[in-house]
């Protein structure tokens, strides 16, 4: 039993940092980014190219990922997304281009890094065992530790930065942001830029554990969408609660399940619906947030 | 509908129907028939998802019908040997009650709410799938007959596909007439008091509800309708590829589905059309690129909507008399 809480909470930390991200571009732009699971895989394999490729250290590898995607990030608001968003009639057309990034990053991941799974060597070596009870590699500790202050140096980051405070501002209310005289447009930027380079680091996080592919892109899209479903889109908080939650439903319903075959998510998904039929927003999202 | 609409039917159909199958004839690519019969079927489930877009709900669930539909009509067909016309509607009716259900409870849920949900939707259809005993699991259910023949009291309506000398042209065929027939009926719901209701719960639902409205009832209308669609053309689908898989429809269709509807413009009954043809027959016709396909593909994509966010139909080419053609 603690073995899958165990689990369950190093699974949370990752998914929670997916989430995160993914959260933070829908409550400032009102956007679902489809290319999120996309953006995430392209983080990994940053992270590869550098640590397996060029040999520099892992903690490179994961700064570098981060940048990448973040300007990458940046360049997506400022050149695709603004102008959409600023001409299209309904709101919704963002999607199509969400959808068209997404099928762009593909390609793009494709034609510079093939389609092999791809790993990297163990950063760690050994394994952490306390008497049978719980037994968990050292380097997933390491990264549920990374993952752990990458969310508690976001949430810091948000609230008391003058940057942060702008973005909750601009999520809480868009025009009223803008005539207390936010820089809405460099803000948003911003915030786009912030919620890829948080799917750059999970990324480049489990390359070094799971190793990363091509195909990981659209499932871990979904799963966000989930984990965003179930804490309240566009909150901090209940992204967090969504990917610990996933996280630990996923770790147990592996364990309990198993005997009836391969039907863990599909028990996920129907609770899930039963859940948002009673509770349409989410745990802690505003109601039609 | 005037003259005018009424003879620009006559010559699409004409094209489609004469046309068409002259030029595959002359050119001698007779992969294209098996592409137009896909985008003709595909575009009908686009048309369902459009309907959606009409009540103001983003769809991105249809690839889940689509798979309940081709299952119902292969589990009709392979197990209990009725006539695949025949179970074209059933597989219809079966996504229309099923959509009833799941309907009444997630269609409380706007904006992206529903849109993840419906997501969701779609990958719970492929589990069920791949978990249910009567769905063969991961094998699939393989080696359909072709269509068989269709009589009443004796006379023959639509002949045995199977004895067919070129059942490619039947099925092209099949589907176009379905096609039209959908699109003909989605025009017809557009312009009825129904669609005129549906496109005040576009504009403001509670507005809409205030002054009278049943919305929560026209909703699952509308929602069932469009599963119906789905349903059908997943059925159509299966029958053409005589084969099903858990696979067979999955997140990836339902997006395009979707995207089908904004392509070709969300404020026109044949933007579905439009865009599936486009869509579909753009990533066939790019297929020569070889590993360069995606990129080009998806760049093509990209420039369209941000160059045309309103949809391809939404040039000033298509609206001369101002409105658009509704």
């Amino acid at each position: 039993m603690e073995q899958i809480l165990v689990n369950g909470l190093y699974l949370g930390a990752q998914y929670a940092l997916i989430a995160l991200g993914l959260t933070l571009i829908f409550s400032l732009m009102n956007v679902l980014n489809f290319a999120h699971g996309q953006m995430y895989v392209f983080g990994g394999f940053v992270t590869y190219t550098v640590v397996a490729q060029l040999g520099l250290p892992f903690i490179v590898g994961l700064l570098l990922s981060a940048v990448v995607l973040g300007v990458m990030g940046a360049l997506i608001e400022k050149f695709l997304f603004r102008p959409v968003i600023a001409r299209s009639k309904r709101e919704e057309s963002t999607m199509l281009l969400a959808a068209g990034i997404a099928f762009f990053l593909d390609a793009v991941i494709l034609l510079l890094f093939g389609e092999k799974q791809r790993g990297i060597p163990k950063i760690v070596d050994g394994v952490f065992n306390w008497d049978f009870r719980i037994v968990i590699p050292y380097d997933r500790i390491l990264i549920f530790v990374l993952a752990i202050s990458a969310i508690v140096a976001f949430i810091m980051y948000m609230q008391y930065s003058k940057t942060g405070r702008a973005m909750r501002a601009l999520a809480q209310d868009r025009v009223a942001a803008e005539l207390m005289g936010v820089d809405v447009k460099y803000y948003s930027m911003i915030g786009f830029a912030l919620g890829a380079m948080l799917a750059g680091l999970v990324g480049g996080l489990l390359v070094s554990i799971t190793g990363i592919n091509l195909g990981m892109g659209g499932p871990a899209s979904i799963k966000a969408f989930m984990m965003i479903m179930i804490g309240g889109a566009g909150v901090i908080s209940g992204a967090i609660a969504g990917g610990f939650i996933l996280g630990m439903m996923e770790s147990v319903g592996l364990t309990l399940l198993a005997v009836y075959g391969d039907i863990t998510y599909l028990v996920i998904f129907v609770m899930l619906m039963i859940f948002l039929s009673i509770r349409p927003q989410g745990l802690m999202g505003k109601p039609w947030g | 509908m005037n003259t005018k609409k009424w003879l620009l039917t006559l010559v699409f159909l004409l094209i489609v129907l004469v046309g068409v199958p002259w030029a595959i004839n002359a050119s001698g690519r007779w992969d294209f028939y098996y592409t137009l019969t896909s985008v003709a079927l595909l575009s009908i489930a686009s048309a369902g998802v459009w309907l959606t877009f009409y009540i103001g709900r983003i769809n991105i669930g249809q690839g889940a019908y689509t798979l309940i539909g081709g299952y119902a009509s292969a589990i009709l067909v392979t197990q209990l040997g009725v006539n695949f016309w025949l179970t074209l509607p059933l597989a219809g009716l079966a996504c229309a009650i099923i959509s009833v259900f799941i309907g009444l409870p997630i269609l409380r849920l706007r904006g992206v709410y529903f849109a993840m949900v419906t997501l969701v939707l779609t990958e719970v259809a492929r589990l069920t799938a791949l978990a249910l005993p009567i769905t063969n699991g991961a094998k699939g259910i393989v080696s359909i007959p072709l269509p068989a023949e269709l009589s009443l009291f004796g006379l023959t309506i639509i002949p045995d596909f199977a004895t067919l000398e070129n059942p490619k042209l039947a099925f092209y065929i099949a589907a176009v007439i379905m096609m039209v027939l959908c699109y003909a009926a989605l025009y017809r719901i557009v312009n009825s008091r129904l669609g005129h209701l549906c496109r005040s719960l576009q504009q403001n639902e509670e507005l809409s509800a205030s002054i009278g409205v049943n919305t929560a009832y026209l909703r699952v209308i509308a929602y069932s309708i469009s599963s119906f669609m789905g349903g059908v053309a997943g059925a159509s689908f299966v029958s053409i590829s005589q084969s099903i898989y858990p696979s067979t429809f999955q997140v990836v269709d339902s997006v395009n589905f979707m995207l089908n509807c904004f392509l070709g413009g969300l404020g026109y009954v044949l933007g579905p059309m439009l865009g599936t043809l486009m869509l579909y027959f753009g990533w066939d016709l790019l297929f020569t690129m070889g590993k360069y396909q995606l990129l080009i593909y998806s760049s093509l994509i990209i420039l369209l909507i941000v160059l045309l966010p309103n949809g391809i139909l939404s040039l000033p080419l298509f609206n001369k008399r101002g409105g658009g053609p509704k």
